[in-house]
């Protein structure tokens, strides 16, 4: 069953792109653009998985994954994160701070829609 | 006379170029030629008369025989098979015959070997340029997010069967706009790339640009001394040819010459020498200036005011070398570490107090200096605040080889020296080189 994806990024066609293809999917979607006060949105929003930008403006996507993985209430939200930025050490890095999944831009739509069906079902009691 | 271990290959190649053989060498030579073929394999020493009569025989000075000219090419194919690892098979302790026999092969895999290390520094350049340049990542985050909302975008529309008018039409708007948006930031990409020639592209660090820019100038300004011209009309003269992140640095240390030549002007340390001789303590203790100051000016008086040239290092409190200037016969590495024994990082233990050494920099022409070092506070500090501090040596030769000389190195790579409690990682040279 579909639930709540968080999508915080701050392209506003990317947002679109994503909202438009989560939703045709039965997902409700939720976003967000602020890096600054993005961890008090998910403590808000509540969603079952959280789609996460690195470079926000406010905060880093790292930092806000840290916080969110330092509350046991979040540690295990599924996580995908998406940045510009594909080599190995930026793949440790979003690794170490807690990402369930790690995804470079620019990806395919079809990319995004396996990626958050597989977390969300790895996420569900079988 | 010291020789070293290819010296018989050297007399090979020479008679061989000579069409003698070695038979009829060996005969001119009084010695048999079962003897001359072991010289010539090296596998017997040839003693100083032999080598005089057989450079005479062949024509060629004798030091063109048994002069380490070689030392360098040697060097680099042990780092060429270093690098490659001990799984390529390369027969390390056999560079010195390789390079006997086959000085014309050995010169283009040392060649090769030195491009490969320039162009990994030139990648780690650009490599570090994108993870430190805020501007650059920035200006890609913003084509590679605009890159993806188009794909998105497009990817719906040419793949979603049916789709609601206001949908399509909202779509269609967005990628009209990021399409605009994609072209203004890639154009604005390129023009950053290309008006900051930055040093990347020319293979070189800025420190080294700044490096080769002193040394095209000796390390000395007539400018700056007679107050013709200021630091900043030197470094924006375009015959500097220097990259903005050089021209930066440059700009910071001909703004302490500028004012080391103030307090110090050359007819002033001329006659200070004149009286005192150029003893760094002596016209230290004759002018009453700062240690580091009195070091710095010693090394850019010309190197006719002094019987020897000087070098100087600077280092930062992370042991980072910000300066130098080289001097012949102590190696300053150019890349990596330096030998954490010299004085300059001994300094870093103990704050404005001078310390003065006498070492012995190990390796092929094992030779003396003496080093004075100091590390001083770049700043006053203000109240709680650490101060910053430089340590700053100035390298003088020395005409009398002493007993108690500290021996030291120039960086871990090069470095023969044995059961040395500061290496960090094994030398590529072998101790018997």
């Amino acid at each position: 069953m579909p639930g709540t994806v968080l999508l915080i990024e701050d392209e506003p066609n990317i947002i679109e792109a994503i909202r438009f293809l989560l939703s045709r999917e039965g997902w409700q979607v939720a976003t967000h653009a602020d890096g600054a006060d993005a961890v008090e949105t998910v403590r808000s929003v509540r969603p079952d998985l959280l789609i996460l930008d690195v470079m926000l403006p406010g905060r880093s996507g790292m930092d806000i994954l840290r916080d969110l993985r330092g509350d046991a209430e979040w540690r295990g939200l599924p996580v995908l994160m998406l940045t510009a930025r594909g080599q190995a050490r930026d793949r440790d890095m979003a690794e170490r701070a807690g990402a369930s999944r790690f995804m470079t831009k620019p990806f395919s739509n079809q990319d995004v829609l396996s990626a958050v069906r597989d977390l969300l079902d790895a996420g569900r009691p079988g | 006379m010291a020789r070293d271990t290819i010296t018989g290959s050297r007399i090979r190649e020479r008679r061989l170029a000579a069409g003698l053989r070695q038979a009829d060498l060996a005969r001119d030579l009084g010695i048999s030629a079962s003897y001359l073929n072991l010289i010539e394999h090296n596998r017997r020493r040839v003693g100083d008369d032999l080598l005089a009569q057989i450079s005479a025989r062949l024509g060629v000075d004798s030091t063109m025989l048994s002069d380490g000219a070689e030392a360098a090419l040697i060097a680099s194919l042990r780092e060429a098979a270093a690098a490659a690892g001990r799984a390529a098979g390369a027969e390390i302790e056999r560079a010195d015959e390789f390079a006997g026999r086959f000085p014309g092969w050995a010169a283009v895999l040392a060649g090769a070997q030195r491009r490969i290390a320039s162009l990994e520094r030139t990648v780690q350049t650009l490599s570090d340029r994108l993870s430190h340049d805020p501007n650059l990542a920035a200006s890609l985050h913003e084509v590679l997010s605009t890159v993806t909302a188009i794909r998105s975008t497009a990817a719906i529309l040419a793949e979603t069967g049916e789709i609601e008018a206001e949908w399509r039409d909202r779509f269609h708007r967005n990628l009209d706009a990021d399409s605009r948006r994609l072209a203004e930031s890639s154009k604005a990409l390129v023009t950053y790339l290309g008006e900051n020639d930055t040093s990347a592209d020319r293979g070189a660090t800025p420190q080294e640009e700044v490096e080769a820019f002193l040394a095209v100038h000796g390390h000395h300004f007539e400018p700056l001394e007679i107050g013709r011209a200021t630091p900043q009309a030197i470094v924006d003269d375009p015959r500097a040819a220097l990259s903005e992140a050089a021209q930066q640095i440059a700009l910071r240390i001909l703004t302490q010459y500028a004012a080391d030549a103030a307090l110090m002007p050359l007819d002033r340390m001329r006659a200070v020498i004149a009286q005192v001789g150029p003893d760094p303590a002596r016209l230290q203790a004759s002018l009453g200036l700062p240690w580091q100051a009195v070091f710095r000016r010693l090394a850019a008086m010309p190197p006719t005011d002094l019987t020897r040239s000087a070098g100087l290092v600077i280092c930062d409190a992370s042991g980072s070398i910000v300066f130098r200037k080289p001097v012949e016969g102590f190696t300053l590495p150019r890349f990596g570490e330096s030998c954490p024994l010299w004085p300059l990082y001994s300094a870093l233990s103990r704050p404005n107090v001078p310390i003065r050494r006498r070492v012995l920099q190990a390796g092929r022409r094992a030779a003396q200096f003496d080093c004075f070092a100091i590390a001083h506070p770049l700043d006053p500090a203000g109240l709680d605040q650490d101060p910053v501090y430089l340590s700053t040596m100035l390298i003088l030769p020395v005409d009398r080889p002493a007993d108690d000389a500290r021996p030291v190195g120039s960086t871990c790579r090069l470095c023969v020296r044995g059961k040395c409690a500061a290496r960090r990682e094994p030398s590529v040279l072998s101790e018997e080189f």
